[in-house]
């Protein structure tokens, strides 16, 4: 599944409309950096398994997040870099090795209006990104006031995430954690969880031991932010995502942080996960590190842009310290 | 209502400000009040904030605004919102054809209630409702209360899709499904007017802290104005309530 998204749409919560945006936007802000991209602009977000697309002109592409195994016409290509493209240039994406999403970012950013102020798609809603939906075969994406570059860029090997495929995950308790048990609360924090195949956009819906209500499973329906870890009845988690609706009538135990959220999206069904405690003191601390770090890496992006054209992968791989 | 109310933590980037439990107008209007206090005076690093029935969900930056300095800004923000004064509620009609294939269950709800079906459409057509909070889908108004005459449990099993406009009934709650979507509300009638488009800013007809009328009409007025939205020519009826 591949759909058109931005850092999100805001402001509107109050309408019900959801925020939306990349789920992972570390990998979309990193594909923004190395299209020389501001990083609000539009990429496609790519879902276990990518497309394979034809360029009609000269364009600049960059890839990151989960690895699909890129081919350009027939070189096998880096995630985390950023290539020219030609006219008629094939660029093909297959499974995702690991991790679940990836983004493909085009110098100048995808020219798809934008609706209450951002590109992003909400499928469910059926609008905004192309055409409010999901992109198929034979749709012709534009691009932005493209510009070419002739150099390839890259992300250093050194920062380029890791998917685990059963991270721990920071969480803060509450707003609703009086409406569990201690046990449950005990059982959020010791347990594993599998995510489920009804996950996606909206909500990661997981399988484990189940959390104990202190009494109904029911509260008076208030905002939900994303990142809420709602339980319903049936003791069994559900995360709130980027398309979340933005009220419910579950307690929320706990939320993920702004920064752990990311490593939640990269999660496919079958992954596992378990959760550890922050205060909100060092949830903070460490989102201000998140954002030194991607200010940093926007730098060392642009610095590295010395690299010879079109290296072949060995070379490629050289540049990014993967071997030396 | 609470003494002094709550602020939790719902996240790194997300306070509520939690003014009672229980869906009450009076407990409602404290977090309409607060909602426009911040509009009027923006306190520094709050993103949005979104009512609901009892609290005020504040969305913020914490790069900009340190959560000491959030919880400062909203305590007096809080202490000064309970002396300001709402602008006059809006109140907007919304013409409803009842029964039939608009809505299913009206004869279900009469049935539940012991009510013929024409006590039904009076009753939930004979009170202007508060628009307590906007959500579940973009531009679904929660509306209350019901009187508990006409009131009725949900579906047991929800309709996978439920055409937008669908007035239903939850309880001693009533709503107008904005978009199609599942849902398990017993539906009574429809509206022909767009509850949502995200073509408009704001793109919600309805908003928190507005009224919300029932008008009977017939099939061929609801036709009428169903043409007349879609043409862009319909005139909303609003009035204005002290």
């Amino acid at each position: 599944m591949t759909t058109i998204q931005d850092l999100g749409r805001f402001g509107y919560r109050r309408y019900g409309v959801p925020v939306c945006g990349g789920m992972d936007s570390f990998a979309l802000r990193i594909a923004n950096a190395l299209a020389d991209n501001s990083e609000e602009s539009a990429c496609l977000e790519m879902t276990l398994h990518g497309p394979t697309l034809r360029a009609l002109g000269p364009c600049y592409v960059a890839l990151t997040g989960a690895d699909m195994q890129p081919v350009l016409n027939d070189q096998r290509i880096e995630m985390w870099s950023a290539y020219p493209m030609k006219n008629g240039d094939v660029l093909s994406l297959q499974d995702a090795r690991r991790g679940c999403r990836s983004y493909m970012a085009v110098s100048g950013g995808f020219n798809v209006p934008r609706v209450l102020g951002s590109r992003s798609t909400y499928i469910r809603g059926n609008f905004g990104g192309y055409e409010g939906r999901v992109l198929r075969r034979g749709d012709i994406l534009r691009g932005e006031q493209m510009s070419v570059r002739s150099k390839v860029r890259y992300l250093g090997r050194e920062d380029i995430p890791d998917y685990l495929e059963s991270p721990k995950v920071k969480v803060l308790i509450g707003p609703q954690d009086d409406f569990f048990t201690e046990k449950g609360i005990e059982t959020l924090l010791s347990s594993e969880y599998e995510v489920t195949p009804e996950s996606d956009r909206m909500g990661y819906r997981l399988k484990g031991p189940p959390i104990e209500h202190s009494g109904e499973p029911e509260i008076i329906s208030d905002g939900v932010a994303v990142g809420a870890i709602q339980v319903p009845g049936s003791g069994m988690p559900i995360v709130a995502m980027r398309d979340a609706q933005t009220t419910g009538g579950y307690p929320k135990i706990a939320n993920i942080t702004y920064v752990d959220l990311e490593k939640m999206a990269q999660l496919r069904p079958g992954d596992k996960v378990k959760f550890e405690q922050v205060e909100l003191e060092e949830a903070h601390l460490l989102l201000h590190q998140y954002m030194q770090q991607l200010e940093n890496l926007r730098k060392k992006i642009k610095e590295r842009d010395v690299a010879p054209e079109f290296p072949d992968e060995e070379t490629l791989l050289r540049l990014q310290g993967a071997i030396t | 209502m609470y003494r002094e109310p709550r602020l939790l933590i719902a996240g790194d980037r997300a306070v509520v400000i939690e003014f009672g439990n229980a869906v009450s107008p009076e407990i409602n209007e404290r977090v309409r009040k607060l909602l426009l206090r911040i509009e009027k005076f923006p306190i520094r690093g709050v993103e949005e904030a979104v009512p609901t029935y009892r609290s005020l969900l504040i969305h913020y930056n914490p790069m900009l605004v340190p959560l000491e300095a959030l919880r400062d800004a909203v305590e007096t923000a809080v202490r000064e919102s309970m002396e300001m004064p709402l602008p006059k509620a809006r109140r907007v009609i919304l013409p409803t054809k009842y029964g039939g294939d608009r809505g299913p269950d009206l004869e279900y709800v009469a049935r539940y209630n012991k009510l013929a079906i024409e006590d039904v459409i009076r009753i939930h057509s004979g009170t202007d409702y508060l628009v307590y909070m906007i959500g579940f889908t973009p531009g679904f108004p929660y509306l209350g209360e019901l009187p508990r005459s006409i009131a009725c449990p949900r579906l047991s099993t929800p309709r996978v899709k439920v055409p937008a406009g669908s007035v239903g009934i939850a309880g001693t709650l009533t709503g107008v499904y904005s978009v199609d979507s599942p849902g398990g509300w017993r539906l009574i009638g429809q509206t022909p007017l767009k509850l949502f488009d995200e073509k408009l800013d704001p793109p919600s007809l309805l908003r928190s802290g507005d009224y919300a009328r029932f008008v009977p009409t017939s099939e061929e007025d609801f036709k009428r104005v169903e043409s007349e939205v879609r043409a862009g020519k319909y005139e909303l009826e609003i009035s204005y309530l002290d």
